[in-house]
């Protein structure tokens, strides 16, 4: 047997070889898809009941004596009135075989405990609804909401189910008698923090990430393009200029959660800052993400031809004069591109922030950069960590909105690039 | 006055000095017979002016702030000593009440030697800030007017002003020292406090973690033990396990997109890859505590093994996803470095293309490829949210990928969220975690950064 007779007979073994190997590679990248897929249809799933929202029916009547107050009252006594005993009495209404103390009070649970301040706040935008009987639909409890959009199943044993037989049955009557109604959640774009699911939305979640965001932007943006230019046109060759480069680099790499430790002892211990401030939050993300901006306006500032600045020089521009007026225009959609997948980058950074205190349960809607807020990442782990079950819609429907805000933030950066990217 | 109308007053004289600087040497010009020679547009010198006045005044607003703090509560603190007053709790808090007090009912509501201590306070205060006023002031104007008086046709105005500019680019850069030297302070001070009280071998060697303290002497089972190891453990477990899911996946993704896959394939893999690079971690964190850890849980009852709920392999696992795109780019950039002749002399001599990239490309990328693993084990060991939300809290000293296992970054979470004090060594051991933590992946970083430019160097 010849060498090429040997050559030919181990042709097949290593096409095969060639075969499986392509295909190893094949799988893996399928996997990633696969994973990402399954990633997003799982949280969509879990995300979308969190957008609809359960309402009852409800007749209230709103008498003036029992309320105590009339059309002419003054608003402080309007808003102080016992609205929760006419939504109760509306309750037993329907179902006035209800007695026992125990009863009664699982009767009273069927609405959410925010109905009473809907009702309240109903009630003062239209006072003339005083002494009549109106028809209104109140938020309905989170249990109620879990079993009429089918997350509490009804064929359970009554043993195993959150919801007994009696609640179920009433809530049964209200369906049948069509009381129970759903209609688009509205306010979960519309109202902060709540401890009850069905109140608990993410506007406040929404504006800190905001403040948050536009002091990082404020503090990074000039700060790194100035380190930017500075390395990149004006550095001279020496030991400090290696230093100040292999920091950026480090630093690039540096786990997030070390920089919380650096915010925590720095500006909260040491400057006594406001803890759960976004301004804090702020400065330790745009801390994190200067390395990240700088890289990428440097690769910018470097893609820009020598001949440009050659040009403005022999013209007589001075160093400072070429870099302003004609380097960094012409690196400008670069640097802006960098800056957008930092800011990204930022919006979905969690750890560093658990450090400084934004992890509070926090009501209010922030108004400036120094009100005690949250973030969109926190909201999502505060929420992920609640037993209730409602939350667990609630978690998944705020990270579709956080990586809805990545997602624009990814194409806005994706379309500058393409847009203004100039091939020299 | 507030600080907004002063910082407002400094760039109003700021401007001020800048309009008149200009006009100056535009008159100055005007008159200057050859004009020939004039070389500097006059707006240079209103910059000039302008900054002269500026710089200094903000860099002493800077500091005074900086200052104010401490010396009104040692102010303060005097105060209370001198007079006498029995501040029978934690000074802090003391001040802090007194503070707080920024409604009249507040005031009000305060005992009378607080009120006392109130109006001092308010007194201090007041003198302070208008001091900083002051002070602030002065220095802006006297600047500006010695600045306009001394600027004229022979000053290197634009030499000046690039100078100054160029400094400011400086300081921009010098950040990332900054950065640097604030971190390691910041977790070397207080692990210095920490070391104090624990030393440092029982914290490196010792075999159980219960940063818990006794609150009563009798409690049980609140000794409060810092030994470290299974922390370690703990987290090299799991930084083991995405390794081990995300360096041949992450690695084989790179090959085949760079070597086999096809236009259309590329163009679908290329953006999800992105989008999983993308997905903030605290999304991952939930996706393993909630779908993938019961999966697991599962699916090893089924087989008739015992699953912790919060098991090491979920976290690892999801992790390990999480840095396939990481993993992914590395490769791809040390594989497309390496030269095109190497391939094209490997299939020339009828090696198929597998052979090519198993006994040519990856020997000739190897040390990159290293590089870029070193790199991804430092993601994986300071790696947060996806462990605090998937793996478990206690420590437990195991390398069984089935059980719980607590990490280093999340014994620093839950030491550090929630009420504290900041002298107890449970919270100053969240700052040695935080320094070991450092050290850790420094070192690696260190190591990854050097090798991949030795190999860049190599090609180029």
């Amino acid at each position: 047997m010849n060498n090429t007779d040997l050559v030919k007979k181990s042709l097949q073994k290593r096409y095969l070889k060639e075969r499986i190997f392509k295909t190893m590679g094949f799988v893996s990248i399928a996997t990633a898809i696969l994973f990402l897929l399954i990633l997003l249809t799982d949280i969509i799933g879990k995300a979308l009941p969190a957008f609809s929202q359960t309402n009852i029916e409800l007749q209230v009547e709103l008498s003036e004596e029992q309320l105590g107050i009339n059309a002419n009252s003054s608003e402080d006594d309007i808003r102080n009135a016992d609205y929760r005993k006419v939504i109760r009495e509306a309750l037993l209404g329907l179902f006035p075989d209800v007695t026992k103390r125990k009863e009664k009070r699982e009767l009273y649970s069927l609405t959410s405990m925010g109905a009473e301040f809907q009702l309240r706040d109903t009630v003062i935008e239209n006072p003339e609804f005083l002494g009549t009987t109106q028809t209104i639909n109140f938020l309905a409890d989170d249990d109620v909401a879990g079993v009429v959009k089918g997350n509490i199943d009804r064929n359970l044993p009554e043993s195993d189910r959150r919801v007994k037989n009696q609640k179920l049955g009433w809530i049964e009557t209200l369906e049948a008698n069509g009381q129970i109604n759903t209609t688009f959640n509205w306010q979960f774009f519309s109202s902060g923090d709540s401890r009850e699911p069905e109140m608990a939305g993410i506007k406040g979640a929404i504006l800190g990430s905001f403040f948050t965001l536009l002091v990082t932007l404020a503090l990074s943006f000039p700060i790194a393009v100035a380190a930017a230019i500075y390395l990149e046109e004006f550095a001279p060759k020496n030991r400090f200029i290696d230093f100040i480069e292999i920091n950026i680099n480090n630093l690039a790499a540096v786990p997030s959660i070390v920089f919380g430790l650096l915010g925590l002892a720095v500006f909260i211990n040491f400057f006594s800052m406001p803890r759960s401030a976004p301004v804090v939050g702020g400065i330790v993300l745009s801390l994190m993400t200067l390395p990240t901006i700088i890289i990428a306006s440097r690769s910018a500032i470097k893609a820009v031809p020598p001949s440009l600045r050659e040009a403005a020089l022999g013209l007589g521009a001075s160093k400072m004069q070429t870099v302003f007026h004609h380097v960094l225009p012409a690196a400008l959609p670069g640097i802006l591109t960098g800056t957008i997948i930092g800011m990204a980058q930022a919006l979905g950074e969690t750890a560093p922030l658990l450090m400084i205190g934004m992890v509070a349960f926090i009501v209010d809607i922030p108004q400036s950069v120094v009100d005690p807020s949250t973030v969109l990442p926190i909201q999502v782990f505060l929420w992920a960590d609640s037993p209730e079950r409602g939350f667990l819609e609630k978690t998944s429907a705020a990270i579709m909105v956080l990586l809805f805000f990545l997602i624009a933030m990814n194409a806005i950066a994706i379309y500058l690039r393409k847009k203004f990217e100039k091939k020299w | 006055m507030k600080i907004s109308a002063l910082i407002f007053l400094v760039l109003l004289f700021a401007a001020f000095s800048y309009f008149m600087a200009r006009q100056k040497i535009t008159t100055a010009y005007r008159q200057h017979k050859s004009k020939h020679k004039i070389l500097t547009l006059p707006k240079y010198f209103g910059y000039v002016a302008a900054l002269c006045s500026l710089l200094p005044a903000l860099l002493v607003l800077l500091f005074l702030q900086i200052v104010e703090e401490p010396y009104i509560n040692s102010e303060i603190s005097t105060f209370i000593s001198a007079s006498n007053i029995e501040a029978n709790q934690d000074l802090d808090l003391y001040l802090n009440e007194i503070k707080g007090a920024d409604t009249p009912e507040k005031v009000a509501a305060l005992s009378e030697e607080k009120q006392m201590v109130y109006q001092r306070y308010h007194e201090i205060e007041q003198t302070t800030a208008r001091t900083i006023s002051v002070v602030v002031l002065a220095i802006s104007i006297l600047l500006a007017i010695w600045g306009l008086r001394k600027i004229n046709i022979n000053t290197p105005a634009r030499k000046v002003f690039e100078k100054i500019i160029e400094g400011i680019l400086l300081l921009a850069a010098s950040i990332a020292i900054m950065t640097t030297v604030g971190i390691v302070f910041s977790v070397l001070f207080e692990s210095t406090r920490f070391f104090g009280e624990v030393p440092i071998l029982s914290f490196m060697f010792g075999t159980e973690w219960s940063p818990q303290t006794a609150i009563r002497a009798d409690q049980v089972g609140s000794s409060a033990a810092f030994g470290a190891v299974p922390l370690f453990v703990g987290t090299m477990l799991i930084s083991f396990i995405a390794l081990l899911v995300s360096v041949p996946l992450g690695l084989m993704s790179a090959i085949y997109l760079s070597e086999y896959a096809s236009r259309s394939i590329r163009s679908v893999a290329k953006p999800v890859l992105e989008i999983l690079a993308g997905i903030p971690t605290v999304v991952y964190g939930f996706f393993a505590a909630l779908t993938v850890a019961p999966f697991i849980r599962g699916l090893g009852e089924s087989m008739g093994l015992s699953v912790a709920s919060e098991s090491a392999l979920a976290a690892g696992l999801v992790m390990g996803i999480m840095i396939i795109p990481f993993v992914s780019s590395l490769s791809d950039d040390v594989l497309s470095a390496v030269p095109q002749s190497l391939r094209e002399g490997s299939l020339g001599l009828g090696a198929t293309r597998s052979e090519t990239i198993v006994k040519v490309l990856i020997p000739a990328a190897l040390p990159g490829i290293v590089g870029g693993v070193l790199l991804a084990a430092s993601r994986a060991i300071g790696e947060t949210m996806i462990v605090v939300m998937a793996a478990g809290l206690a420590a437990n000293l195991t390398v069984n990928p089935l059980e719980a296992v607590t990490t280093v970054t999340v014994q620093i979470v839950t030491l550090l969220t929630g009420d504290q004090e900041f002298d107890s060594a449970k919270t100053l051991a969240a700052f040695a975690l935080g320094l070991m933590l450092f050290i850790t992946t420094l070192i690696l970083n260190v190591i990854a950064l050097h090798v991949v430019r030795k190999y860049r160097e190599q090609y180029e």
